[in-house]
């Protein structure tokens, strides 16, 4: 366990680092094993030119566990998760996944993504969501062929998220909510252990929000990991087990009862707009 | 050296001219049983086989090149296979040597792809600011080569910039094949990593499929396709093939490998149609196939209006049952 390591903040460092510490003491008392480690962020700091996007920031995922990262626009929230996936060689520390460093992760199959929606870029293309789904198995296949088993296990994902009268339907024509069901479905196809979304809410009408985010906490309730950057920090505190506050740094890491009574979320996003969204999580924190 | 490279080419060279023979000599049977003219020339056969060919690579790779909106690489390529073949050309002038200009515009064409990804990738330039550039060049030194070396190129020039059925020999058909063997087992090998990578280029990466490389091989296959439909097309028409019958099969098509169908089968009928006219009215060939293509393509264009307000008076029913599904989620997961 290395949340005591992460280093101090600028603001209110010393706090953060108390808060931190003490979510781990809680989660350490389930007596976490090492193998059951599927993220583990060990002070990553990256920038795209000169200033750093991401500085120090480390955090660990067990297996099992449903994380949400919230933080402002730009706080590094998206960028956090192409280091944990080895999309990005970190300027400094490093990233394993699985077990394995992220930049030499070879075992894809087993980490499922789901982005904002993808389909503004490929507006016109055809493709049918099974085409889309079965894609989760292109790991398995390499350069072999689509094997009927393969295909199995694309129907099955697509009964776990309940799209499979939608199979034969072009992607374009769906709904954005069934639209991230398929690209969840294209992960399990996969057979993933961890799911990994950035923002996959986004675009996606209020109902469907609701159903999209009960799905994923069945599929954590079945023993998926889920790590979710999220831009709605009342989901995150609704749903996650663990809440992890970017800004650039780790303001917070732990519980979201703790979160919504720490003063973490000011400090990240400013004490201007964290007032608004605090009197928010404040109500939802109360309600659950 | 030399020599010893043509020994070892020989063997399947002439297996493959043999088989252009026999395709040759089918033609010809069915010619005389039908009683159609064109047949009866050699010509021919090797402009319907060339064309055959094309409509298969073409819209093979096109359907990758469009749904990644990278249409134009096509157009690019063809202007720099022009400066391959003026590369040709030239060398040949100057040290007397019998080069086919094919052979140089598929090495320019290659080279001139890798360029385009290069430049892209180096510069953060936008793709179609890369490929604006890599055109420019490619006509800018097509044209000074012709222009320094004026005895005699200027007419042969013509050829390859519109086309020309009659210029189809035995050997082009052969070069022609081995294009299209390669392009097909290539797309048929990595077709899974290249609908990933122009599907979704992240969740490919997160895949662990190599994007650069594919993106590399996607603009090498179609520098391939270029040159290869560059001989009957001419380079200005070139990129046509890639795109337009892509274009009228993504109208009415659901699927990827079904759109990847249609495209082959709206481009055969381009070429054999396009073929035909052409010979009957004297037309060139790359301007008539281009016709007709565009024609299809309209001609799909309506097809799919007509789908989708047949299609929409269906989601009047399904739109609700697919409401059902996003919200009622929860009790099928259950279980």
């Amino acid at each position: 366990m290395s949340l005591e390591g992460i280093p101090s903040v600028g603001v209110g460092g010393v706090e953060t680092s108390r808060e931190s510490a003490e979510a781990g003491e809680g989660r350490r008392g389930e007596g976490t094993a090492d193998a059951d480690r599927v993220v583990d962020a060990v002070d990553l700091t990256f920038g795209y030119a000169a200033a750093p996007v991401v500085e120090s920031v480390s955090f660990g995922v067990d297996r099992g566990e449903y994380v949400g990262i919230v933080g402002p626009n730009g706080s590094g929230k998206s960028t956090l998760l192409r280091l944990v996936l080895g999309l990005h060689e970190p300027d400094s520390g490093h990233a394993r996944l699985l077990g394995h460093p992220s930049l030499a992760f070879a075992e894809r199959e087993r980490v499922g993504y789901v982005a904002q929606d993808v389909t503004e870029n490929t507006k016109r293309m055809p493709i049918t969501v099974a085409e889309v789904v079965l894609m989760g198995r292109f790991p398995h296949a390499g350069f072999g062929r689509v094997t009927e088993t393969d295909r199995e296990h694309a129907r099955e994902a697509l009964r776990t998220v309940g799209i499979e009268r939608l199979a034969d339907r072009k992607i374009t024509a769906l709904s954005g909510g069934q639209r991230q069901r398929a690209y969840i479905a294209r992960a399990l196809a996969g057979e993933a252990e961890l799911l990994v979304l950035d923002e996959p809410t986004v675009g996606v009408d209020a109902e469907s929000v609701d159903a999209f985010f009960d799905l994923l906490a069945d599929l954590n309730d079945e023993g998926m990991t889920i790590l979710l950057v999220e831009h709605d920090i009342g989901a995150v505190l609704e749903r996650a087990s663990r809440v992890i506050c970017l800004n650039r740094e780790v303001y917070f890491d732990g519980s979201p009862a703790a979160f919504a009574g720490s003063d973490a979320l000011e400090r990240a996003y400013g004490t201007n707009l964290g007032l608004g969204a605090k009197t928010e999580t404040d109500s939802r924190g109360d309600g659950s | 050296m030399t020599t010893l490279v043509s020994e070892a080419i020989r063997a399947p060279y002439d297996f493959l001219a043999w088989l252009v023979g026999l395709w040759s000599d089918a033609l010809y049977a069915v010619g005389d049983a039908l009683g159609i003219g064109m047949l009866e020339y050699v010509f021919m056969h090797h402009a319907f086989l060339v064309g055959t060919l094309i409509a298969v690579m073409a819209p093979l790779v096109g359907t990758f090149l469009v749904h990644r909106q990278m249409a134009l690489i096509g157009d690019a390529l063809a202007h720099t296979a022009f400066a391959g073949v003026a590369v040709g050309l030239f060398v040949n002038s100057i040290l007397g040597t019998g080069i086919s200009p094919y052979l140089t515009a598929v090495v320019v064409a290659m080279l001139a792809a890798l360029a385009i990804e290069l430049i892209s990738e180096v510069t953060d330039a936008y793709n179609d600011v890369s490929m604006a550039i890599v055109l420019s060049t490619g006509f800018a030194l097509g044209a000074v080569l012709i222009s320094v070396n004026t005895g005699g190129l200027a007419v042969g020039i013509n050829q390859y910039l519109f086309g020309n059925l009659a210029t189809v020999s035995r050997e082009n058909a052969v070069l022609l094949v081995v294009l299209f063997l390669l392009v097909s087992v290539v797309v048929t090998v990595t077709y899974k990593q290249l609908l990933y990578v122009t599907f979704d280029e992240t969740a490919a990466r997160v895949a662990g499929i190599d994007v650069t490389w594919y993106n590399r091989l996607m603009t090498t296959l179609t520098a391939l396709v270029v040159v290869g439909a560059m001989q009957i097309m001419g380079v200005i028409l070139v990129a046509a093939m890639l795109v337009v019958p892509v274009a009228a099969a993504a109208q009415v098509a659901r699927g990827f490998r079904e759109s990847l169908l249609a495209s082959v089968v709206l481009a055969q009928i381009a070429v054999l149609v396009g073929i035909t006219l052409s010979y009957r009215y004297e037309a060139t060939a790359g301007g008539t196939i281009v016709l007709v293509a565009v024609a299809v393509y309209i001609g799909m264009v309506l097809a799919g209006k007509l789908q989708s307000r047949r299609g929409v008076s269906e989601e009047a029913g399904t739109g609700s049952v697919a409401r059902e599904i996003d919200a009622g989620t929860g009790e099928s997961t259950d279980d």
